[in-house]
C-alpha cells in the first residue's frame, strides 16, 4: 500500500463513513514530522480497541502507532496474547502469526518485500507480548537477531501471560506471586535487553512508557536503524492491571514506580558505536527538519 | 443434484454454502438465479424487477470500489452511483472487513461480520454486492440468507456467487451501466418503482466538502 492509494472514489465520498474520510484527511499518512503530539489533534491510527480500561498497552500502542516513521509502508507482525485484541483495529498493515513464530514470519516478509519494492522502503515492526518473545517464540526471535534480519522487534513486557489468567512468564520479576503462578517465581527475570545486544541486535531500549516522548524516541531510532544496520529490540513495560491487583487509573503509577532509580524499568539503551553515530547524525537532521517547518509555518502565518 | 435452491431465507441459523448443495457458478455470459444458470440478460431482467418491486432496494459497495486505487474503480463507483439514482436505491458501503468495536451504525455502514444487523434495521428486501472481496461477500451473504428475508444480489469481479440469490460475473462498468440501461427500460415501459421514500444518507459535517482530485 502507499499514500495514494488511500483515497476515496470520488463518487463514493459522500457515503462512506466519517471515520474514512478522517482516514483520508486528517490522519498522519506520509507527513515526516508526525509525532504522539498528534494524538488528540489528528485521526489516529488506533482509536477504539477492546483491551481493559486504562491498561497500560493501549496507551503504548497509540504512541508506538503515532511514532512510526512510515505508517503507510509499514507492516506489523503480531502474535496471540493482548495485543492480538487490537490488530484488527489498527490502520496499518499487519499480520496476525501463530503463538511464538513472530519472528519468522517477519524474516521472510522482509526479506519478500526487499524483492518486491527493491526501490522502496517497506518497514517490518514485529509487535509481541513476553510470552511469545521470550518464552515459547525464544527460538525464532534470537534466530532472527543471529541472522541480523533487518526489523524492529517490540516486546510489550507485562511480567506473566495476561490474558490466560496470569501464569508466570520468563520476563516475570524473581518472587512474584500470580494468580496462576502461587508458588511464586523461583528464578531471575529474563535479561532480554542484554541478550539481544549480545545476539546481534544493534539498537537495544528498555523502558516503560509513561513518558511519550522517549518512547516515541526509542520507536523512532528503532526503526530507522533497523533499515540501515540489522536487528533492533525495545523491551516495554505494560504492567496487566487486573493480573497485579491494580485499579485501571493505576497504570500509569505503577510504570512510574517500575522506573525509579534502583528498580528493574530504569530507561537503559544499547547500540553500537556506528549506530551512536548514526543516531547523532539523524538527530540534527530532525532538529533541522523541526526548525525549517517551525519557521515555514512562522512565515505562513 | 439435492434440489437444494438459493433462495431468501431466513433459512437456518446456519445455512448450508450453496456449493456444497451442488449449486455451481455460471459460465462467462451467463448469471445464475436461485442456482439456475440462465443466460445473463435474464438475469438483468430479474435484477431490475427485484429493485423496482422493492421497499428498500439497497446498493452494498465494498473496497474494491469505495477506494480510488486504481482509474476503473472509479469509474466503477460512478456506475454505481448512476444505478442507485436510476432506481433510486440507498447506497450502504462495507468500508471495512475488520469487526467494528464497539458496534456498526447500521443506517451507515455494513459490515461482514454482521451484514444482518444493517438488513435488519434499515428493513432491506433487495440488495446487491458490488465490490466486495469473494470470500467476505459468500460469508455476508449467508448470514443474510440465514437470518433475514432479503433478496440477495451479487455483480462479481470473479467468478460470481453461488450464496447470493442472483449473480453477475466479470463485473465491469459496461455490466453495472447495462442493469441500469435494464432498469430505466423497465420504468420506461411502466414498471414503477415501489420503493419507500428514503432520505440517503450523507455526513453532515463533510457535505459540502468534496477532495479534489486529479
Amino acid at each position: 500500500m502507499s499514500k495514494e492509494k488511500i483515497k476515496i472514489s470520488e463518487a463514493m465520498w459522500d457515503f462512506m463513513p466519517p471515520e474514512y474520510q478522517d482516514m483520508v484527511d486528517r490522519a498522519t499518512y506520509g507527513n515526516n514530522q508526525r509525532s504522539w503530539k498528534d494524538i488528540g489533534s489528528s485521526k489516529e491510527l488506533i482509536e477504539q480497541h477492546s483491551l481493559c480500561a486504562g491498561c497500560p498497552e493501549s496507551i503504548a500502542f497509540r504512541y508506538i502507532l503515532a511514532s512510526l516513521p512510515n505508517p503507510e509502508d509499514t507492516v506489523m507482525v503480531g502474535s496471540t496474547g493482548c495485543t492480538s485484541l487490537v490488530f484488527p483495529h489498527v490502520a496499518i498493515q499487519n499480520i496476525h502469526s501463530l503463538f511464538g513464530n513472530q519472528n519468522a514470519i517477519a524474516s521472510g516478509l522482509k526479506r519478500a518485500l526487499k524483492v518486491r519494492f527493491p526501490d522502496k522502503i517497506k518497514d517490518v515492526v514485529v509487535l509481541a507480548g513476553d510470552g511469545a518473545t521470550v518464552d515459547i517464540g525464544l527460538d525464532m526471535t534470537m534466530q532472527s537477531w543471529f541472522r541480523g534480519e533487518m526489523f524492529t522487534t517490540i516486546c510489550f513486557d507485562n511480567e506473566l501471560y495476561a490474558n490466560t489468567g496470569g501464569q508466570e512468564s520468563g520476563l516475570m520479576q524473581k518472587g512474584f506471586v500470580s494468580k496462576m503462578a502461587p508458588v511464586g517465581k523461583l528464578f531471575e527475570k529474563v535479561r532480554l535487553p542484554e541478550i539481544a545486544f549480545e545476539s546481534g541486535c544493534h539498537y537495544v531500549a528498555c523502558l516503560t512508557v509513561s513518558k511519550p516522548n522517549r518512547v516515541e524516541k526509542v520507536i523512532r531510532n528503532a526503526v530507522l536503524v533497523a533499515r540501515e544496520f540489522g536487528p533492533t529490540y525495545v523491551q516495554l513495560y505494560t504492567p496487566c492491571i487486573l493480573e497485579i491487583g491494580k485499579q485501571s487509573m493505576e497504570g500509569l503509577d505503577e510504570m512510574k514506580d517500575a522506573e525509579a532509580i534502583g528498580q528493574r524499568f530504569v530507561a537503559k539503551e544499547y547500540m553500537t558505536d556506528n549506530v551512536k553515530a548514526f543516531l547523532k547524525e539523524q538527530d540534527a537532521k530532525d532538529k533541522a527538519a523541526k526548525k525549517a517547518a517551525k519557521a515555514a509555518a512562522a512565515a505562513a502565518k | 443434484m439435492s434440489g437444494y435452491q438459493v433462495k431468501p431465507g431466513p433459512e437456518a441459523f446456519l445455512p448450508p454454502s450453496a456449493s456444497s448443495m451442488g449449486i455451481v457458478l455460471p459460465d462467462p455470459g451467463e448469471g445464475h438465479i436461485e442456482g439456475r444458470i440462465v443466460p445473463e440478460d435474464e438475469a438483468y431482467e430479474l435484477a431490475a424487477r427485484k429493485f423496482l418491486e422493492a421497499k428498500v432496494p439497497t446498493l452494498f459497495p465494498g473496497p474494491l470500489v469505495l477506494w480510488h486505487w486504481n482509474d476503473n474503480a472509479a469509474e466503477k463507483a460512478k456506475a454505481i452511483k448512476r444505478l442507485a439514482e436510476a432506481i433510486p436505491a440507498r447506497i450502504i458501503p462495507m468500508a471495512d472487513y475488520r469487526p467494528k468495536y464497539p458496534k456498526i451504525i447500521p443506517e451507515v455502514e455494513i459490515n461482514p461480520n454482521h451484514p444482518n444487523l444493517t438488513i435488519w434495521h434499515n428493513k432491506i428486501d433487495a440488495c446487491i454486492f458490488i465490490g466486495v472481496h469473494c470470500h467476505q461477500a459468500n460469508l455476508a451473504l449467508k448470514i443474510i440468507r440465514g437470518g433475514t428475508s432479503c433478496y440477495t444480489m451479487a455483480m462479481c469481479a470473479q467468478a460470481g456467487h453461488e450464496d447470493a440469490c442472483l449473480s453477475f460475473r466479470d463485473a465491469s462498468v459496461a455490466k453495472i451501466d447495462k442493469l441500469t440501461e435494464t432498469v430505466l427500460r423497465l420504468k420506461k415501459e411502466g414498471v414503477k418503482s415501489q420503493g419507500d421514500e428514503f432520505k440517503q444518507f450523507r455526513n453532515n459535517y463533510t457535505v459540502s466538502y468534496k477532495p479534489s482530485y486529479e
